[in-house]
């Protein structure tokens, strides 16, 4: 048993509003939705700020308080922290105190939250870099481990990490991949020598992030000595237990009244009973352990669905359209010099937006209409192959910063 | 198991979708080994080798739901609708005792009449299997009161009432009273073999395409219920961001007139073909050279036109506002009044190829789900849970 290495992603896309046909050559606004849509971006943060974001940086910063062994790390996308300097400087400063405990790690990735790495490998490096820029504006310090959209990892973007100098990289802690080993170890890439690989416990993270609030699960309802047992549970001899989640969990997944708040207020208490176990940040597990062993990564691994693959996002041939179409006008975006072209592209680089045209959700599960803020994933997919066609429209207008398009 | 079965309409004499699904119901009950004698009120040329078609003897009577409101009443028929639906129930009492069976299965109001008279006299149960409603039909004004009343009654007085969606389920409970619990919901089915077109026949429509025209398909009876006017106003939208578009209505109706006139009105008429009522080989060749069906109904409850055209692979644009949307997945939709988005998605659909490619390939298995056989087993069942 060793330490609980908690991360949480926070992230919330610019969704793009309805947008017809008719709109295209006429309106260059994209995703500033004023209406009563759930597209309205700005709703939508306040929404999740007053369920999640606020209640949960309040608790949080109690725990902190109170437990002074308590620790965490946050992913932020840059797009979410943009939307938050925008809409919410509260929720900017809630964030800002948990860091300043000196206990709250950031974790480096892609500034939009962007599956960019598969598609161009010069704009996936620019948009870590944007992501490295905003979180030195906004918080003054810098990151040491990455995390990829998604998780989605293979062996090459561990090496990339290396190369940039990244101590730790993070990844789904997926059986198939591991055979007989498990995540409770730091590992190393395939392909690197010094950078190390920690990986999530799906079944943990799982138990808290899905099934909390699922009453059909025999273990319902979790408490939280409970939980705390499954964790002593753990090898004797163990590393590290990875708790990796959406942030959102807290209050917008789970809701107030499943007692998810309750759970997390007694969490490091009844944690901190058992004296083998401790909490640290992940660059602390990747300083202080030595990699085990080889974890060999060659194909996508993600953290989604049973296929831990990319296939709710680029799974069917609209998504692909969508997301080929809009990465084969990389060039000529950054052609024109354009702020607001190169921005409303990046913006559109965003994974959720092919997301919402995921249709595996006809079949099994509903997670991802749950999350669709379209009619169905033809809307979504209707709505951003218009926008590409303004977009065009707007590049042939368009030239050396000249911009004629423009309302 | 026998079923006396009352029906209004069965091909090749048929003026919709009700004879086409009493057809293929039927024929699959049959093959399942329940015994159907069906019940037509008028004596036609109609002879079939699977089951045992008999005649209620009426005079000439009316096409399925040709009264619609308070004014069509005394229609040009001999007889009303409403009077025919009384003597085919003084009618159906005899053929009760005639024909053995162990339930009764109606067809819409103006069966119910005569599934109720038989019940009278045979004593076994009643099943109100429930189409389309006066509520559908007349989009919940100006509805027929006699028509509403027979609807009423069947559905009331019926053992089980079956219905062809959730959506009709939905309107049976909360327009008619009718208690939840009792209502079964069999969806309709299509057979692909059935519409898939066989001979060569051609409609001048395939010039058209040849030069670059998209055609866009609206195919029912042109009546306030399936939306035409929701359609002419989609088609405006299209044509002013594309002119190579030919809109095609296919049907009858008392909006036909109207609809002629509002196309000139809108300064479209030379972009919309008014094709009439198609049957047959006709029809399943216009559902087949279209590249997008609309079936833009204010309230439909099912909607089986919809769920040909997706099994002919057509991109499929159907309204919120019926029961075909709740297992066709391969479809967009819309609501019936937004006349933005479906002129949106006709464009879009066309416009994005992948989309087309997605839907249709998502449709098929929809489609290959949506069986008779199914539908068949679901009737079955109601039928044995009467049987105690």
């Amino acid at each position: 048993m060793g330490a609980i290495c908690f991360y949480f992603q926070v992230h919330q896309p610019s969704r793009i509003k309805k947008y017809r046909v008719f709109d295209i050559g006429r309106d260059h606004v994209y995703f500033d939705d004023s209406s009563s849509d759930n597209t309205n971006n700005k709703e939508v943060f306040l929404k999740v700020s007053k369920k999640c974001y606020l209640p949960t940086n309040e608790l949080i910063l109690r725990l902190l308080q109170r437990y002074k062994g308590f620790k965490i790390a946050y992913s932020f996308s840059g797009i979410f922290l943009e939307q938050a300097e925008h809409y919410s400087a509260e929720v900017l400063d809630s964030f800002r105190k948990l860091i300043d405990t000196g206990r709250v790690e950031l974790l480096s990735e892609t500034y939009y939250h962007s599956l960019s790495f598969f598609y161009s490998k010069k704009e996936f490096e620019k948009q870590v870099d944007l992501h490295n820029d905003i979180i030195n504006k906004l918080f003054g310090t810098n990151t040491q481990v990455f995390r990829n959209t998604e998780l989605a990892y293979t062996n090459e973007l561990a090496q990339w990490a290396e190369n940039k100098g990244f101590k730790g990289i993070l990844a789904e802690g997926w059986d198939p991949i591991l055979g007989w080993r498990s995540p409770n170890y730091v590992y190393s890439p395939k392909g690197t020598k010094k950078i190390k690989l920690l990986l999530k416990n799906y079944k943990l993270s799982d138990d808290v992030a899905f099934r909390f609030s699922d009453r059909s699960w025999v273990e319902w309802p979790l408490t939280v000595q409970k939980y705390a047992s499954w964790l002593s549970e753990t090898e004797k001899d163990a590393q590290t237990i990875n708790l990796f989640m959406d942030y959102e969990t807290f209050g917008e997944h789970q809701w107030e009244d499943t007692g998810i708040f309750s759970f997390l207020n007694a969490f490091p208490q009844e944690v901190l009973k058992n004296k083998e176990l401790y909490f640290a940040t992940p660059d602390e597990v990747v300083t202080k352990f030595r990699s085990v062993g080889e974890v060999d990564v060659p194909n996508v691994l993600t953290w989604a669905d049973t296929e831990r693959d990319l296939s709710a996002w680029v799974g069917n041939d609209i998504q692909n359209s969508a997301i080929v179409t809009l990465y084969g006008l990389q060039d000529r975006i950054f052609e024109t010099g354009d702020k607001e072209i190169i921005s409303d592209w990046r913006k559109l680089t965003t994974s959720d937006h092919f997301y919402y045209m995921c249709t595996k959700w006809f079949n099994d599960g509903d997670v991802h209409q749950y999350f669709n803020p379209y009619d169905s994933p033809y809307d979504a997919y209707i709505n951003f192959m218009n926008i590409l066609s303004d977009l065009t429209l707007r590049l042939e207008t368009t030239r050396g910063g000249e911009n004629n398009a423009r309302k | 198991m026998r079923v006396l079965m009352f029906g209004w309409e069965l091909p090749p004499f048929n003026s919709g979708g009700l004879g086409e699904a009493c057809y293929r119901l039927t024929k699959a009950l049959v093959a399942k080994g329940v015994g159907i004698t069906f019940v037509l009120p008028k004596r036609q040329d109609i002879n079939l080798d699977f089951m045992n078609v008999i005649f209620a003897d009426l005079p000439e009577v009316g096409e399925a739901y040709t009264i619609c409101c308070e004014s069509d009443t005394k229609g040009r028929k001999p007889v009303s609708m409403t009077d025919a639906a009384v003597m085919y129930a003084q009618k159906a009492s005899l053929i009760a005792t005639k024909y053995p069976h162990d339930v009764i299965h109606s067809h819409d109001w103006f069966t119910y009449p005569a599934g109720i008279a038989a019940k009278r006299v045979s004593g076994k149960p009643f099943i109100a299997h429930i189409h389309s409603s006066e509520y559908d039909r007349t989009g919940g004004n100006g509805a027929n009161k006699q028509v509403w009343e027979f609807e009423r009654m069947g559905l009331l007085e019926a053992d089980r009432v079956i219905a062809n969606s959730k959506y009709m389920k939905g309107i049976v409970v909360r327009e008619y009273g009718v208690d939840p619990g009792k209502i079964d919901v069999v969806y309709n089915a299509v057979d692909r073999e059935s519409v898939k077109p066989k001979g060569e026949v051609s409609l001048g429509l395939e010039k058209l395409k040849e030069i670059g025209y998209k055609i866009v398909l609206f195919l029912g009876r042109i009546t306030l219920q399936k939306g035409p006017e929701y359609f002419l106003l989609a088609a405006k939208k299209v044509l002013e961001a594309d002119s190579k578009f030919v809109f095609v209505v296919v049907g009858n109706g008392d909006m036909y007139e109207k609809m002629i006139m509002d196309s000139a009105r809108f300064g479209i008429a030379k972009n919309v073909i008014f094709a009439g009522f198609l049957r047959g080989e006709q029809r399943n060749k216009v559902i087949d050279i279209c590249d997008v069906y609309v079936m833009p109904s204010v309230s439909e409850p099912f909607g089986i036109t919809a769920l040909e055209a997706a099994s002919l692979g057509k991109v499929v644009i159907i309204s919120k506002q019926s029961g075909v949307s709740e297992v066709l997945k391969g479809a967009l939709k819309v609501d019936f009044w937004d006349t933005d988005e479906m002129a949106n998605k006709i464009l879009a659909s066309l416009r994005y190829k992948p989309l087309a490619g997605l839907i249709s390939k998502i449709a098929r298995s929809d489609v290959d789900r949506l069986t008779w056989e199914v539908s068949a087993d679901k009737c079955i069942n109601v039928y044995k849970s009467l049987e105690s």
